[in-house]
């Protein structure tokens, strides 16, 4: 991470520590929304990164959102430290599993099958409907965090700031992981898989590896999210949720970690103004200002501020 | 008697009707330069797929120092320390030219995943990368994208990275080609001094008679899939048949 990065990511950060009681209630909502999502497509950009498009993160998603709605409900778990390493660690697992299929196919093919096996939990969540509740899905109560609980508004500000501090140290999590090893091995299988094989390591377990670390990021997002809307519904697994993901990705930019989190910021603010004044083609916006940005910006929202960066060092 | 580093023994392919190897067996030495010719498509590139496991042969062994290889993948023979550049370089071309030595290095120091989490440019790696990389004469564009080198340039950071594994046997897929007739020996100059002071036994197909007479301490003659000789480069390139063979003129 450069000094200029790191002071943006620490000034974003004291912004939106501000933003928590300075904002309005909904916007305050808005932005805890938009954290938790850009999480999971932080995880999107994570696979990015080695050269994969999943659009089946929603499978990750979905399962960790219910995995702690199932945990407040059946165990009366309510503390959010428990629940988020919980959601993680059933999204790690499950891409444990998947992730020995999917680990061996690229391009298009890891696309519609990761596509189709976050269909395959959607159908699962939809049809046992004695234990998901169907399409209705579950309600699920206000946490508490380190044992506090508060209701109402406050719950809902405890919980911003419970997805600000998780996103702020995942951020720094991911950077490391940029400038790691592991980063660049994922990079190298980017761009010639064959070279990897032939300085010793494998594409496939590097992968595999990369897989891992994008479903414990999107488990953690679909957690948040689950905490923030109070509900989670079979919807979270939908196909739609995962092209949303890569949507904002593409917005944000892949080649940083603050591009898909602004990405993300910008995306549910416009995606509410849009639904607000235009409650007939918001979605026709947002196309609009996506093809904006392929047509002008195709390296994402962050780019053309790393590209100045990068100008004024060299 | 000394022990070969590599033991190849009866190895066969077809690609349908085409023998791509017919009954191949080479032994060879610690400290040799194998130079390998023949005509194209004379099994030469399926040779060194062979050997490293990204094709299977029907039939037939390939041990490295003793040890069974046939059935491992690349990247598990390459562990083993049999390093590989290739005919067109295989670089990682958004990476700068010292990254793409670095991503080798961490590699080949890996002491499990979690060496892994460790930073790329760590003090220590960037300082084995650069030597490799003076060694190469590559060091002066350290930091421009691998995308961005020239043919020559490219050429020697292929093989730079198969050479920072420290590999016991290192294979060459046309050294020199794509290379300037004026830059041919200098990049065979610079891959052969540093083979020799690292003390590498190499195998390097090459099409220029002229870069195997100079570089090769012995000659292996492929055609159809067989080998059709075996020898000191000076007695092989000499005898009238074998060009006949390898190049078409007498």
């Amino acid at each position: 991470m450069t000094h200029r990065t790191r002071a943006v990511a620490w000034a974003a950060l004291g912004l939106l520590a501000l933003a928590g009681t300075l904002l309005p209630r909904w916007l305050v909502f808005l932005l805890a929304l938009a954290l938790a999502k850009g999480l999971a497509v932080l995880s999107v950009a994570v696979l990015m990164g080695a050269g994969l498009v999943s659009f089946g993160q929603g499978l990750f998603f979905a399962a960790a959102a219910y995995a702690a709605g199932f945990a407040m409900r059946g165990w009366a778990l309510r503390e959010a430290l428990l629940l988020l390493p919980l959601g993680a660690g059933v999204a790690v697992v499950l891409g444990a599993v998947v992730g020995l299929l999917v680990a061996r196919y690229r391009d298009i093919f890891f696309a519609m099958l990761t596509l189709a096996l976050s269909m395959v939990l959607y159908g699962v969540l939809i049809k046992a409907y004695a234990v998901t509740g169907g399409s209705d899905g579950i309600r699920i109560p206000a946490p508490t965090v380190l044992g506090l609980q508060l209701s109402g508004d406050d719950a809902r500000l405890l919980v911003y700031y419970l997805a600000l501090a998780s996103t702020a140290a995942c951020a720094w999590a991911v950077s490391r992981y940029g400038a790691s090893g592991f980063g660049y091995l994922a990079q190298a299988v980017r761009d010639n898989e064959v070279r990897v094989a032939y300085l010793g390591a494998s594409p496939n377990r590097t992968v595999y590896a990369t897989y891992l670390l994008s479903a414990a990021l999107c488990g953690l997002g679909g957690v948040l999210t689950a905490l923030n809307v109070g509900h989670v519904d079979p919807g979270l697994s939908y196909w739609t949720t995962s092209g949303e993901l890569v949507f904002v990705a593409v917005l944000g930019g892949t080649g940083s970690v603050l591009g898909p989190l602004a990405g993300a910021v910008v995306y549910e603010l416009i995606r509410s103004y849009a639904f607000k004044y235009a409650p007939y083609a918001w979605q026709m916006m947002l196309g609009a200002a996506m093809l904006l940005i392929i047509l002008f910006i195709p390296g994402g929202l962050w780019s053309p501020v790393q590209r100045l960066w990068r100008r004024q060092a060299a | 008697m000394r022990t070969p580093i590599l033991e190849v023994e009866d190895l066969t392919l077809h690609f349908g009707s085409i023998a791509a190897a017919e009954r191949v067996t080479v032994l060879v030495y610690p400290g040799e330069r194998v130079g390998i010719v023949g005509p194209n498509g004379a099994g030469k590139t399926t040779f060194l797929n062979l050997i490293t496991g990204y094709l299977r042969p029907e039939r037939g062994a390939v041990r490295f120092w003793g040890q069974e290889v046939v059935g491992l993948q690349p990247h598990q023979v390459t562990a083993l320390g049999v390093g590989r550049s290739f005919q067109i370089p295989q670089l990682f071309l958004t990476l700068t030219v010292r990254e793409n030595v670095l991503v080798a290095l961490a590699i080949r120091e890996r002491r499990g995943w979690t060496s892994f989490w460790k930073p790329l440019h760590e003090a220590s790696r960037v300082q084995v990368a650069d030597e490799v990389l003076l060694q190469f004469g590559l060091l002066g564009q350290a930091d421009r994208p691998a995308g961005e080198l020239p043919e020559g340039g490219r050429k020697l950071l292929d093989v730079a990275m198969a050479f920072a594994l420290r590999p016991r046997l290192l294979l060459m897929d046309e050294p020199t080609s794509g290379v300037s007739a004026q830059e041919k020996f200098r990049v065979m100059d610079t891959l052969v001094a540093a083979l020799q002071e690292a003390g590498v036994t190499s195998l390097f197909v090459e099409h220029d008679m002229e870069v195997v007479r100079r570089y090769a301490t012995r000659v292996l003659v492929l055609h159809n899939g067989r080998i059709l000789a075996d020898g000191v480069p000076g007695e092989v390139l000499d005898d009238p048949e074998i060009r006949l063979a390898v190049t078409g003129r007498r």
